[in-house]
């Protein structure tokens, strides 16, 4: 592969597109209904942990295996929310990261559940390589015979991922998007802005956030699905908190509440990771691969901070919607 | 009963670290309201140059703890004037603050990758000298930590209640607006709430690298939860309130293996013990144990 390599680049892309959706779910939460939600890679854990093992240990088709992995990320959307979203923002951030922890530790000791560390080629016990995957890339060889007939040679495998992706996250975008137009939405900003006030106004302010937690831990399950499609199989330290942070990281520099910058977030985060791997001149020859990736993380830091002291509200954001008290 | 005695001997010593680490994020939420994602790789800053004077220049391990609370708490200040003020003039809210710190502490902790690299380290200390009190052994590296970390508490705690420093921070956390009217110095209290914190972060980095005997800059990540546990438990920005969760919770979490509890929870599970604990106390009293209800 080179830096010009079609190929290298769809992949990039692909990366984006999952992140869109995982940011969407992040944008509803933080953005909209002012949640402080630092759990958001367990969600991600959650959806695609339970597709694989509904495939490999239950014998589930695929597309039941995906709708329970949704139905399981909303079930405990529901069951971190009840207890904890009456605690206050910055309680509600250590509750969530906890939490997300505590998923993490699960998947890396329960073996016998979720393969352990090594991930889920473990799933079928010893000595056997599981797989989830077969059905998914018959799905993926029937776009893509679909979309050789459109561009030919270029539609390759990553291709093929790149445009069902982002099928997928520009619909999930315009449905998002309009649910957060429309009354229902209204409500959440009302919240993020002033909760006594929407309180006062008769709206049961619980209610609403336990209804903005679970949407954006179905659409994280939906991020976690395609992240375990696209990569054959995963483990535990694909759901590093550090993926939470980069949800962030694309949500505040598109800007917070402006559902069409998450796109142009999520690429410009795929960019400065996945893009700068090929990065194969001075000065950047002076570091490893290893100090390279450090590099990379050093920056997203140095994005992350230098947005909170000179624009909170990201590139097309509103400031007074993200300087909140 | 002897297992018992053990696990409480680990378990003081785990938790006098988690103390001295907590006291430092529970001064600096109570007076600046940062919840500092920073504070485990201030930890790492401060066992990487004790390492540095150790290892590299030869340096006693007593020396090494030295440079370790003196250039951490110089990093902590430092920050304040780069960062936090800035921030605060700017009236940076609670997500801000939050962000700013998260990507505080991905700066840092991948800069001391970089510089360091990802090889576990260990200091210069003898491994196999091991002590036995009666029906406990300890390894002379939890001896050290021990000692230090309890002589660290009991310094905080009397600088706290004795010192008018110390009285400043507890009325600042107390309540800010009321303070700052009744005279008491602002800015001064919060740079000298970081030489605190940060000193206390370089010691407990250091006495946290001794007792895992061997380390990367990752474990700075690792034992931040652990130590917001402890602040929580103790009551979030009370000083007093973090050393006594930060005692409880690494008793409790070595107890936790304890097999006469039902065969004992698996050692791997120690840290999911304390994130349980973080959640039920912030479910069932999250004003912490020894916090006052007011404060929510």
């Amino acid at each position: 592969m080179t830096a010009l390599s079609l190929e290298f680049w769809a992949f990039v892309g692909v990366i984006a597109g999952i992140y869109t959706i995982l940011a969407l779910g992040l944008q509803v939460q933080f953005g909209f209904t002012g949640l402080l939600n630092f759990g958001h890679a367990a969600f991600m854990a959650v959806g695609a942990y339970t597709m694989a093992i509904l495939v490999v240990k239950a014998s589930f088709p695929l597309w039941a295996a995906s709708l329970a992995a949704i139905a399981a990320a909303i079930a405990f959307g529901l069951l971190l929310g009840l207890p904890t979203l009456r605690l206050r923002a910055d309680y509600l951030a250590i509750t969530t990261i906890a939490f997300a922890e505590i998923v993490r530790y699960v998947a890396i000791n329960e073996q016998t559940l979720t393969g352990g560390p090594v991930g889920t080629i473990a799933l079928a016990g010893p000595g056997r390589a599981a797989s989830y995957n077969a059905e998914w890339l018959d799905v993926q060889r029937t776009v893509q015979d679909w979309l050789e007939a459109v561009i030919g040679d270029h539609a390759t495998r990553d291709v093929t991922m790149l445009v069902i992706v982002w099928a997928v996250a520009l619909v999930l975008l315009v449905v998002v998007d309009a649910a957060l137009r429309s009354p229902w939405g209204r409500v959440l900003r009302s919240i993020r802005e002033d909760e006594d006030a929407a309180s006062a106004l008769g709206k049961n302010v619980f209610a609403y956030k336990l209804q903005a937690l679970a949407l954006g831990a179905a659409l994280a399950a939906v991020a976690g699905l395609f992240f375990a499609f696209q990569f054959s199989f995963f483990s535990p330290g694909d759901f590093d908190p550090l993926v939470t942070f980069f949800a962030y990281t694309i949500v505040i520099l598109g800007g917070t509440a402006r559902n069409w910058a998450l796109p142009v977030g999520a690429v410009l985060f795929g960019l400065i990771f996945a893009g700068t791997r090929f990065f194969d001149f001075t000065p950047f020859t002076l570091f490893d691969s290893a100090d390279r990736a450090y590099l990379r993380l050093i920056v997203i830091g140095l994005i992350l901070i230098g947005l909170m002291l000179f624009r909170p509200q990201g590139l097309f954001g509103k400031r007074e919607e993200m300087v909140l008290e | 009963m002897s297992e018992l005695a053990q696990l409480s001997a680990n378990g003081l010593v785990t938790g006098s670290i988690l103390a001295i680490a907590a006291v430092g994020v529970s001064l600096v939420y109570g007076i600046l309201r940062i919840v500092n994602f920073a504070h485990g790789d201030y930890l790492v800053f401060g066992a990487y140059i004790a390492l540095v004077v150790n290892v590299s220049w030869g340096g006693h391990i007593v020396l090494a703890a030295l440079a370790a609370v003196v250039l951490t708490a110089v990093l902590a200040t430092a920050l304040e004037f780069a960062l936090w003020r800035p921030l605060r003039r700017k009236r940076a809210g609670v997500f801000s603050l939050f962000i700013a710190a998260i990507g505080l502490a991905l700066v840092l902790r991948h800069a001391i990758f970089l510089a360091a690299d990802a090889r576990p380290r260990r200091y210069e200390v003898d491994v196999f000298q091991v002590y036995e009190l009666g029906p406990i052994r300890l390894s002379q590296s939890q001896l050290v930590a021990v000692a230090i970390a309890l002589a660290a508490i009991v310094l905080v705690g009397l600088m706290l209640a004795r010192t008018g420093l110390g009285k400043a921070m507890r009325a600042l956390s107390d309540n800010r607006a009321l303070a700052a009217v009744a005279g008491i110095d602002v800015d001064r209290t919060v740079v000298l709430t970081w030489v605190v914190a940060g000193g206390l972060a370089g010691v407990a980095g250091l006495l946290q690298g001794l007792v895992l005997n061997s380390f990367t800059p990752n474990f700075g990540f690792t034992l931040l939860l652990p130590v917001f546990a402890a602040v929580v438990l103790g009551g979030i920005g009370s000083a007093y309130g973090a050393l006594v969760g930060g005692l409880v919770l690494g008793l409790v979490t070595e107890i936790s293996t304890w097999s006469a509890l039902a065969g004992g929870a698996p050692p791997v599970y120690k840290p999911v013990v304390a994130f349980s604990v973080l959640v039920l106390v912030l479910l069932l009293r999250p004003q912490g144990v020894l916090g006052k209800a007011r404060l929510l």
